[in-house]
């Protein structure tokens, strides 16, 4: 008897949900493409149950980061300053907004982002959502200086747009939540996992050099390179813990970073262990971008620590500057460190203008 | 019309069910929580980066960071049969600085009868140490080197515990770290200690709703049966054979469990 109910009352509301669903539009669903050793290695990607990976939306998404209407004067779009060659960061060391003044932070790549678990975004850790991330560049006054009002106006005013999010959204109205969710998701489609360095992963012995495996030892060496406290190892393909530290730059603080967003003393000076994953393209290095090459990030972990009251207990030989690494050491850490970029990422179609 | 009578129906059946089965459920829950000490002194993330610590050799200390690894916590009662009071993955990465980590399970309900032994095994066992096995740990970066061949091996699997701070130098403002990193313990090429410890309370009397706290000491870590100089071993200590052992022996009189309502 029990079981004829629920089957009757399972019919019920399958019955129920059909009709509702008749009347909705819904985009096509997306799974995101898993590089092999996330998908083996990684929790599943965080997807916010209220902006699921659409066709449509990541095809508006995709458009909307190209779109310079999105600034105030029509000339600055996300791409400006995230650009597909550099691995959706900047090459010039601080971005410049539409009124010619000048961040005081490296533009931070755009890559894998969909893993970060800890959900807390750039350099501060001052956004905690990829949507929130999105959202603040449009009405930063040194960025695109623009006004949602504006920016939502703007749009719905052009002849594509409003069929656009009609066909990700279900509507023609243009809203700010719907602008930050379609470009959450084109940036939740930047994944890069196909490295020489994940092949050898996979089971190709030839795909890295003897100077590159050598370089991976350092790296995992607690006695010298040390870098796999913080930046992953051959179980974390996202080469980053996504957590913050004083990585000893500076004896005091003109940015606070974590600090700035936190207010505790405690987090001065601390910033976000960046992916090494496109090292090749990301230059220059630090949130700040105060080393233009790799051999300088290098030579500063090696030589050139600074103690500060926050630098972080992993900082070892701060009194000797670091971590003293041989020549031969240093060649092969960054040798190893630029076998982890794709360049197949920069150039996918997939992510580049559409516009 | 129909609808409101089909769940009226369905809501009485159920209600029915649910009413069986209280009958025969046993309402005894257990909750497991962690907590840390200095010989006594609660520690809290809260003290992390403040508060001051003195160890057995006389130096002084703050603590960056404390994450441990707790696994199979199980329960035995009087008739030896056994019950794992497991979270979702029968282990726990307790993290100081992040409360939510402090309460590993909590309302497990477990069978009437009275338990009179609580173990778990601080870090893996060998059996669980496998490397790159637990999504959530490699994420976390809580991965030991080890586990692919020709690459660089510690023995694998995942670290047991990070300790890290700072202690005072010779001069002010010049604190040095310290890594009390705890894993498998290297012998020698190709050679491993598993180094996880068993931890075991008996004689005790779990008979209702009761919340099992697992204690720290954070002080033994450095004081019994070796009093650990800092001066002489603080960083770098993960493939430091001796430096491993060591940690083991002190970390057996580290843990306690209390029990409370």
């Amino acid at each position: 008897m029990r079981c004829f109910l629920i089957i009757l009352t399972t019919f019920f509301f399958l019955s129920c949900s059909s009709s509702d669903e008749s009347t909705n539009y819904v985009p096509t669903p997306v799974n995101l493409e898993i590089p092999p050793l996330f998908n083996s290695l990684l929790l599943p990607p965080l997807i916010p149950n209220d902006n699921p990976q659409t066709l449509e939306g990541i095809s508006l998404g995709r458009k909307l980061f190209y779109e310079p209407l999105l600034s105030n004067d029509g000339t600055q779009a996300c791409a400006s300053c995230h650009l597909a060659e550099y691995s959706f960061s900047d090459s010039n060391r601080f971005s410049t907004g539409i009124n010619g003044e000048m961040g005081t932070r490296n533009a931070m790549p755009i890559v894998n982002l969909a893993w970060n678990f800890q959900n807390n975004f750039l350099w501060d850790g001052n956004a905690s959502s990829l949507e929130d991330q999105v959202d603040d560049p449009i009405e930063n006054p040194i960025e695109m200086n623009n006004t949602w009002p504006n920016v939502i106006a703007t749009l719905q005013a052009t002849s594509d747009y409003p069929n656009l999010f009609e066909q990700a959204f279900g509507t023609t109205i243009i809203t700010r939540e719907f602008v930050v969710k379609a470009i959450a998701q084109f940036e939740r489609t930047l994944i890069s996992g196909n490295s020489r360095f994940d092949q050898y992963l996979l089971g190709d012995s030839n795909a890295i050099t003897l100077e590159e495996k050598n370089g991976f030892n350092v790296f995992m060496d607690e006695n010298r390179g040390d870098c796999f406290h913080c930046h992953g190892n051959e179980f974390n393909p996202l080469w980053t813990n996504n957590s913050f530290h004083n990585n000893g730059l500076d004896s005091s603080f003109e940015d606070l970073g974590l600090g700035s967003v936190t207010g505790d003393p405690l987090d001065y000076g601390k910033f976000k262990s960046p992916t090494l994953r496109n090292l090749a393209y990301t230059a220059p290095y630090m949130h700040d971008g105060r080393f233009a090459t790799l051999d300088e990030v290098i030579n500063h972990y090696s030589e050139g620590l600074v103690y500060s009251n926050t630098i972080d207990p992993l900082m070892k030989n701060i009194a000797e500057g670091g971590a003293q690494l041989t020549d031969s050491d240093k060649a092969d850490l960054k040798a190893f460190l630029l076998s982890l970029s794709e360049p197949g990422f920069t150039t996918n179609p997939a992510f580049l203008n559409p516009n | 019309m129909k609808k409101i009578a089909f769940l009226l129906i369905v809501l009485i059946t159920f209600s029915a069910c649910n009413s069986d089965d209280d009958n025969n459920a046993p309402q005894f829950l257990i909750s497991v929580s962690h907590s840390h000490n200095w010989d006594g002194d609660n520690v809290s993330s809260d003290d992390i980066g403040t508060t001051e610590y003195t160890n057995e050799n006389g130096e002084v200390l703050k603590i960056t960071r404390l994450r441990y690894l707790i696994s199979k916590i199980i329960l035995t009662n009087s008739t030896g049969d056994e019950i794992s009071i497991a979270g979702n993955n029968d282990y726990n990465l307790v993290d100081l600085s992040d409360n939510s980590t402090l309460n590993y399970a909590t309302n497990i309900v477990v069978p009437p009868g009275t338990y009179t032994k609580i173990s778990f095994v601080y870090g893996f066992n060998e059996e669980d140490n496998v490397s790159g096995a637990y999504p959530d740990l490699n994420t976390a970066n809580w991965n030991w080197p080890g586990g692919m061949e020709g690459m660089p091996n510690l023995g694998g699997g995942y670290h047991f515990m990070q300790f890290d701070g700072t202690f005072a130098g010779p001069g002010i403002g010049d604190d040095l770290a310290f890594n009390y990193h705890n894993g498998t313990a290297r012998v020698s090429d190709g050679v491993f200690e598993q180094n996880f410890i068993t931890f075991t309370a008996e004689g005790l009397s779990i008979d209702s709703n009761t919340v099992i706290d697992i204690k720290m000491n954070l002080a033994e870590w450095f004081k019994n049966p070796n009093t650990w100089d800092l001066n002489a071993m603080s960083t770098m200590l993960m493939g430091n054979y001796n430096a491993q052992i060591r940690m083991n022996q002190n970390g057996q009189s580290v843990f306690s469990v209390n029990l409370g309502d």
